[in-house]
């Protein structure tokens, strides 16, 4: 069968009356969810999962697509209305956004949030389409060295970038992979850290594991704010699609920028939406022409960052479905059920399922296009979104978390994962561990092991045949380049800051 | 809840060498210099060396507490909200198979709806209507098995 022939089937299988309604929903899911504050889209990925569990891959992955791309925009309502933003990915320019309100403009911020959302979107998507196959066909030549170069890259680049204590983050990194060691799946095939228990043998079942990492923790959050509720400030919106198309021929350069950062950022391991839309807002001030009047409800940075993340969301599934390793947290759980699908991520996916990839680049392209007639949807319904009372709704979220991590194997075992990992996370994002690195480590774990290992092996003693092959070679520089460099740059700093004798 | 980072590295020192101990029990792969032990022991000598870093960092940096808690540990409401979810997930580990899903379900909604303080008229019916909706997706649709309990004899 050929290209085209692939491209049919993926058609069949995306406009199928089932998947458009699980797209549907999920889209309708992914609205609201981004548009509580205190809900991200992590969370909704994770609350999705126990679902999808039941579904044939396509539909599964198109739940989650649709989810997150949803709720990264809808992120920005409340953001704008009422200066909370309703996932970290929008907490860049919640402040301008609310001034832009503040200024009677809080239809073209929205609006802004919603069309270069769309546009990012579709821009990652473009770049996951053209390059996920061309790395494809190189990563099939990969063996064990480059594999265990890229995992060590990808999990040194989620350490260095953007964490704000690099110690923390590779302790949070070492915790998930030793909960990674958990079970019978290692190289000597012997129960490791199963303390007896049987149900540990299979590992620490990773769905209970996110479902509480994501969703217990935050609902911990909110039982415990002492914050006073926040008000809304406006009634009535007007037409959020107003002069979108002058923004769009005003700030073209900004759009291409904050889509090229965001897909970049959300491709590099750890790092997803929430840092691509910061640094994006940082980058546009940067360049803009009128860097005085960000901060004061200008909505140029709106434009950029709100591209940013979105298109993020696309780049971080392209190394999440060429090597397995994921780009973000979303993809680190979406990875989970690519495998718990048979869809288990890797150059051969597209050379055995080149139907089921196209099927989910298709699914991207639908869910950035139906996001903006459904985004203005849930823009005219805002104010009711807002005001459904967190105290009815973080109960019955806790009460879906315990069915849909029991429903994983059908054992309550799953809620106690479940109840230890939401605790673990809830005390290690109090004292400034971050959680991604951790999440990453249990993902990666099994495969770097693997990879090291079989390397090790094959080396016999020797270590420079991990640089023998020309790409092994090139990828360990760049981790030991990563690695070391902030070493180097401090001890450069120290010998400069020592007066010269 | 603030955990002083001395104490936090202290903590995961001992999980180290814990781990450490348990790993060096492991028997070797016959034949091979890497058995099942080489790659935690590896990760527990990474851990141990950040753990004692974090201690020293700890020590060096700002006086603090050993553990400081947040403000709302001083407010009772908010200590029982905290508490109330986590025995609601320790209700439904222990207790879940005996009762059944939609008794335990809907004791848990009740109890967290009433020390969140949703209106008292409401906290019932919203408890047993999200419980039956809940019921009705993940056993009727996705096929759970979700347990009877005391209702075996109702089961519809």
């Amino acid at each position: 069968m050929g290209f085209v022939d692939y491209v049919a089937q993926a058609f069949q299988l995306v406009f199928d009356p089932y998947v458009l309604l699980v797209m549907l929903c999920s889209a309708a899911f992914g609205l609201f969810v981004g548009a509580i504050p205190g809900l991200t889209a992590t969370m909704a990925t994770a609350l999705l999962v126990p679902i999808t569990f039941f579904m044939p891959p396509v539909p599964a992955v198109a739940a989650i697509v649709t989810a997150t791309a949803m709720a990264i925009f809808s992120g920005d309502i409340p953001g704008a209305l009422l200066r909370i933003p309703g996932t970290p990915a929008s907490a860049a320019y919640t402040d301008e956004a609310y001034q832009m309100t503040l200024k009677g403009q809080a239809e073209t911020a929205l609006g802004a949030g919603l069309v270069f959302s769309a546009i990012g979107g579709l821009f990652g998507t473009a770049v996951l389409i053209t390059a996920a196959p061309a790395l494809a066909e190189v990563a099939l030549k990969f063996s064990s060295f480059e594999y265990f170069w890229l995992v060590i890259l990808g999990l040194s680049a989620a350490v260095f970038i953007g964490s704000s204590s690099v110690l923390k983050a590779i302790i949070s990194l070492l915790i998930g992979l030793l909960v990674g060691c958990v079970g019978l799946e290692n190289p000597g095939g012997y129960p490791r850290f199963t303390f007896g228990n049987t149900e540990l043998m299979g590992g620490v079942s990773m769905i209970p594991m996110m479902v509480g990492m994501f969703a217990i923790s935050e609902v911990l959050r909110f039982v415990v704010n002492t914050d006073p509720p926040a008000r809304l400030v406006i009634k009535r919106l007007g037409n959020v699609f107003t002069g979108m198309w002058d923004l769009l021929l005003k700030y073209p350069g900004a759009i291409l920028r904050g889509s090229v950062l965001g897909t970049l950022v959300g491709i590099q391991p750890g790092a997803g939406a929430d840092m691509a839309s910061w640094m994006s807002y940082a980058v546009s001030k940067k360049f803009s022409k009128e860097p005085e009047k960000f901060g004061t409800g200008h909505v140029e940075g709106i434009v950029e960052s709100g591209a940013a993340n979105n298109s993020s969301l696309a780049g971080a599934w392209i190394p999440a479905l060429v090597f397995g390793i994921p780009g973000d947290s979303i993809t680190a759980i979406a990875i989970g059920v690519l495998y718990l699908k048979g869809l288990n991520p890797g150059p051969t996916l597209f050379l055995n399922n080149p139907e089921n990839v196209y099927a989910i680049f298709l699914v991207f392209i639908v869910a950035n296009i139906i996001m903006v007639p459904l985004g203005w949807l849930a823009i005219r319904l805002s104010t009711n979104i807002l005001r459904v009372p967190g105290n009815i709704l973080m109960p019955v979220i806790l009460l879906f978390c315990a069915v849909g991590s029991f429903a994983i194997n059908n054992t309550v075992f799953g809620v106690t994962i479940t109840l230890v990992f939401g605790l673990l996370a809830y005390v290690m994002e109090e004292n400034g561990f971050p959680v991604a690195p951790a999440i990453l480590g249990v993902v990666l774990g099994t495969m770097l092991e693997e990879n090291f290992v079989t390397s090790m092996i094959k080396s016999d003693g020797n270590l420079m045949i991990f640089f023998e092959r020309p790409i092994a070679a090139g990828l360990g520089v760049a981790t030991m380049t990563i690695l070391f460099w902030p070493l180097a740059s401090w001890a450069v700093r120290r010998l400069r800051s020592r007066p010269a004798h | 809840m603030r955990i002083h980072d001395a104490l936090s590295g202290f903590v995961l020192a001992i999980l180290a060498v814990a781990v450490l101990v348990t790993v060096s029990q492991y028997p070797p792969t016959p034949g091979q210099n890497i058995g099942p032990s080489a790659f935690p022991a590896l990760l527990a000598f990474l851990l141990l060396g950040c753990s004692l870093l974090l201690i020293w960092r700890g020590i060096r940096g700002q006086r603090q507490a050993l553990v400081s808690l947040g403000a709302w540990t001083r407010s009772l409401p908010h200590v029982v909200n905290f508490l109330l979810v986590i025995g609601a997930l320790l209700f439904y580990v222990f207790c879940s198979n005996f009762l059944g899903f939609i008794i335990s379900s809907t004791l848990i909604l009740a109890a967290l709806f009433l020390s969140l303080g949703v209106r008292i008229v409401l906290i019932l019916p919203i408890a047993v209507g999200v419980t039956l909706l809940i019921h009705t997706i993940f056993y009727k649709l996705l096929r759970v098995p979700l347990p009877w309990g005391l209702l075996q004899g109702l089961h519809w």
